[in-house]
């Protein structure tokens, strides 16, 4: 008897600290499933709809939408150039990230000041960023064309040519980037033990075989880890083509996310933008699993 | 000995310092001299204050500035209260569904709410905020990168505290006051850093919500600004507007270099 009573209080007690558990988080809850987990679905939903300007209600479609952007070379340009902006991006960021992380590790006088010299970039907004390198790279009287001017060269007008505008917005964001990463493999290299390296010297190890087989191997989960943060901040940019290029010359320089905001609030088709949407969330979410596959099989502990 | 092995590093680190505050220094030396046909890395045409007085007096910056401030100590304030409720239950209880919770946060890490504009803009639209200040803020109430944060910083406070408390009276809601609060400031202060850079900075959605400059934040107004027609091939006037909306946290920024920089690297995880 007095059994029972114990076990209906324990069950009561849980249920208890269930309720209370759910009511201190239902207001963050709210936030997430209204602006992150129902966005989703509705994305999925209106994907398979047919909704343009003018439309009062999405008009369902199945997987058309799907079906025609497949068939659109303006599409398949588009997802060339997302990649081809990440490929650019992302490992040349990551290297440099090492690089400057391994410079600022070192007992240098001034370090403090190298730090925030290559971190800087990241507190300042893309937009005002990119109307500064709007200048770098304006054609004829900007910066970069007024150095190669000086040096007899030919002026380039980076941002108008189909060849050299993804190259030129790379480069821009791997300036803005790098110091990003950088601080990430800083708190790696601060965690590998010194102990490793005055081994490594005392068995008159050269700097360079040091770093490809202590260095590099002990920061392979960091890597791993911000490979995918980089990925994702790259696909995920669209500030810079907003103000420099809007995509010109010819699409050259859309971007995923920029083709989606042009779609849906430009074009005001929504029904594309929408199928755009889900494609951009499975490219997400692949980025992101990516990380868990390899972290099971690969990874070096200290 | 130690000083020979470094100085390759430190002269090649201070070459890369110097070319990555070129644009900065530039940005700065042209915003504050008179403007100037040619384009030099170095301004030679004396120092003036009538680019930043023209562009404060032409584009509503004023109003700009307010909106920002505004949105941005708002959207903070309400992150904290759900932050720290939900990072208290999920630090300190064991409940069913926990695991639910934790996947549904999970999401919005994965998921950035760029990705989201389309389907976000017709439920702000179906709630009727489009160009609100609060349909900027909206999205953002839950933050899932604040409320990790909080957990980490809440399970290192022993339950014994807690527990001891209980045992004098206090309520739950007295218990984080007095112990979780200020035991976490600096959970709270990287948590801050992280938010209000990013709401400053944030362009693309308060872009497609707003539609008045009565709403604009000031990466807004610099956009509007720089591609309209008055601002082609005035680098001085556009140098001043972003010199005007960057230099509070650029400045905040080199002032507390080391805190920025240990709140950045927890935002890994945002």
């Amino acid at each position: 008897m007095a059994r029972t009573s114990n076990v209906r209080k324990g069950l009561s007690k849980q249920l208890e600290i269930d309720l209370k558990a759910w009511l201190f988080i239902a207001p963050a809850l709210a936030f997430i499933l209204t602006f992150t987990v129902y966005p989703i679905l509705r994305s999925l939903w209106l994907g398979m709809n047919q909704l343009e300007m003018g439309m009062p209600k999405p008009y369902f479609v199945g997987f058309q939408n799907y079906v025609q952007l497949a068939s659109e070379p303006l599409f398949w340009k588009v997802m060339r150039n997302s990649f081809a902006f990440s490929l650019l991006t992302v490992l040349p960021s990551m290297a440099l990230g090492i690089g400057l992380a391994i410079i600022v590790n070192k007992k240098i006088r001034g370090v403090g000041f190298l730090r925030t010299a290559y971190f800087y970039p990241a507190v300042m907004p893309m937009i005002a960023i990119a109307s500064t390198w709007m200048f770098i790279y304006m054609a004829q009287y900007g910066m970069l064309d007024q150095l190669l001017a000086s040096l007899g060269l030919k002026s380039l007008n980076v941002l108008s040519s189909k060849k050299t505008v993804l190259p030129a917005l790379s480069l821009m964001y791997i300036w803005k980037e790098a110091g990003y990463l950088m601080i990430f493999f800083l708190s790696g290299l601060q965690n590998i033990s010194t102990e490793i390296y005055e081994a490594a010297k005392i068995d008159g190890a050269r700097p360079w075989t040091t770093f490809r087989k202590i260095t590099l191997p002990l920061l392979a989960p960091t890597m791993l880890f911000v490979s995918t943060i980089a990925l994702t901040n790259s696909l995920k940019l669209v500030d810079h083509i907003v103000i420099m290029t809007e995509g010109a010359p010819n699409n050259a320089s859309t971007l995923l996310l920029y083709y989606i905001y042009q779609q849906g609030f430009i074009y005001f088709d929504q029904g594309k933008a929408s199928s755009l949407t889900v494609i951009m969330l499975v490219i997400m979410l692949t980025v992101s699993m990516l990380q868990f596959i390899k972290t099971d099989t690969k990874i070096y502990y200290n | 000995m130690k000083k020979n092995e470094n100085i390759i590093p430190a002269i090649l680190g201070f070459i890369l310092a110097f070319v990555w505050l070129v644009p900065l220094v530039w940005l700065i030396g042209t915003a504050f001299s008179k403007a100037s046909f040619a384009m030099s890395l170095v301004p030679n045409s004396g120092f003036t204050l009538d680019n930043i007085i023209y562009v404060w007096q032409n584009v509503p910056f004023g109003k700009y500035y307010m909106n920002t401030i505004l949105i941005v100590v708002v959207t903070f304030s309400v992150q904290c209260v759900t932050g720290t409720l939900a990072a208290y239950a999920l630090a300190t209880m064991k409940f069913r569904g926990e695991k639910l919770v934790f996947l549904i946060i999970f999401i919005q890490i994965i998921i950035p709410n760029d990705v989201l504009i389309i389907p976000n803009y017709r439920t702000l639209s179906d709630l009727k905020l489009t160009d609100t200040k609060l349909g900027i803020m909206l999205p953002f109430f839950g933050s899932a990168f604040g409320i990790f944060l909080l957990r980490q910083t809440f399970k290192t406070i022993p339950l014994a505290l807690s527990e001891a408390a209980i045992i004098d009276g206090c309520s739950t809601l007295q218990i984080i006051r007095n112990i979780y609060l200020p035991s976490s400031k600096a959970a709270y202060i990287s948590f801050g850093l992280v938010s209000v850079s990013y709401h400053w900075n944030n362009f693309l959605w308060p872009l497609i919500v707003t539609n008045s400059p009565e709403n604009r934040t000031l990466t807004v107004g610099l956009a509007l600004f720089a591609k309209s027609k008055e601002a082609v091939m005035q680098w001085a006037n556009v140098c001043a507007a972003t010199f005007i909306i960057i230099f509070p946290l650029v400045l905040a920024f080199f002032i507390f270099q080391k805190k920025f920089i240990n709140s950045f690297v927890s935002s890994g995880i945002k």
